[in-house]
């Protein structure tokens, strides 16, 4: 339904607000809603892209955040998975507000560099801090969606990994699905890092990502995988310093940071 | 709050200049005008705050661009930038 490319540099004008309703709301963690949205004339993403989202209060005081698409451009609703920051000033509205039913104003999709499309090759590294998981699942997503209609030799061809560090179990997005998409796919590796509480009895990382863990982690640097880091600031810029001590090239390693928190407030 | 931590990419700004340009800039390529590093523009360090959005050169930290909108009116300074290479957009023909 949703063209796999979005044509962005064919649009006459700016990137226009519209009104999207929500068709639901999924809970993905005690902090962390999915808002599923119908949007009108939608013209398709990008894994990777996201939108912005304006609320407007009665007095007319705007707010703008930025919130990146959680699904996949094969699907026909667009996914916003949103983490509350206690005194944010939009979040807390979409995490605990907004129902079925409600309208949001956003504008998209946005941004052409942080990108992924099964059309590439090569392999993808993909490492995720908190809320920065989000883009990342769209593009895994979006590789599931092809590998669906492909057969052994197209799954082989785009072998993935994913590293995502949350503080405890309980705040890891996506887990269910994860495990689900990687007991379909031999070519799709997940690993899991928890830096504050690690569940009873896990025996996988439990610290912060370092250069040890990449290193151990990812593709060696001679096979030029294809990088994308997420999440909060401190984290991306310390995973992409580490990942080009370890001798890979900064061209490939794409970086979308999310500021101090970790997410929009 | 450190410094670094306010640090956001190219992407960040990819909004508001989709408000003054019909290509998507962050995969342009931008040359800083003060020590000629080129890179695409979705990979320079945004620093965006109240009074605006700063793309800054990753090498030497010079400006490369500036953006400030107030209430009806863009204010964009690509003074920092001696050349940006993009590719055209093509426009659509109307039946």
């Amino acid at each position: 339904m949703s063209p796999a490319s979005v044509p962005i540099a064919s649009r006459a004008s700016a990137i226009a607000w519209r009104f999207a309703t929500v068709a639901s709301v999924v809970t993905e963690t005690p902090r962390a809603r999915t808002i599923v949205l119908d949007v009108p004339k939608w013209p398709g993403h990008r894994a990777g892209q996201h939108v912005d989202v304006r609320l407007t209060a009665e007095d007319g005081y705007q707010a703008q955040r930025s919130y990146s698409i959680a699904s996949a451009p094969e699907d026909a609703r667009i996914a916003l998975t949103v983490e509350r920051i206690d005194d944010g000033e939009v979040s807390p509205y979409l995490t605990d507000v907004l129902g079925a039913g409600d309208r949001l104003e956003l504008r998209g999709p946005i941004g052409g560099y942080f990108v992924w499309d099964n059309a590439l090759s090569g392999s993808l590294l993909l490492v995720a801090g908190g809320s920065g998981i989000v883009p990342l699942m769209a593009m895994l997503r979006h590789r599931a969606a092809a590998l669906a209609t492909a057969d052994m030799r197209v799954r082989h061809r785009v072998p993935a990994r994913l590293l995502y560090s949350s503080r405890r179990w309980d705040d890891a997005f996506y887990r269910d699905e994860l495990a689900r998409l990687v007991q379909n796919d031999e070519a799709l590796e997940v690993a899991f890092t928890f830096t504050r509480e690690p569940p009873e009895g896990w025996t996988g990382f439990r610290r912060r990502i370092d250069r040890m863990m990449l290193a151990e982690v990812a593709w060696p640097p001679r096979e030029r995988p294809r990088v994308f880091v997420c999440g909060p600031t401190p984290l991306v810029e310390a995973v992409a310093a580490a990942l080009v001590e370890l001798g890979h090239d900064p061209a490939l390693v794409k970086t979308e940071r999310f500021g101090p928190t970790g997410g929009s407030t | 709050m450190k410094g670094e931590a306010l640090r956001l990419d190219g992407n960040a700004a990819a909004g508001i200049l989709s408000e003054v340009f019909v290509p998507d800039l962050t995969t342009a390529q931008a040359t800083c005008a003060n020590c000629g590093t080129i890179r695409a523009m979705g990979a320079l360090p945004v620093y965006a705050h109240g009074m605006g959005t700063v793309m800054r050169c990753p090498s030497c930290d010079a400006v490369i661009l500036r953006i400030a909108r107030t209430r009806n009116k863009l204010w964009l300074d690509l003074t920092g930038a001696r050349l940006v290479v993009m590719a055209a957009a093509a426009a659509p023909t109307v039946v």
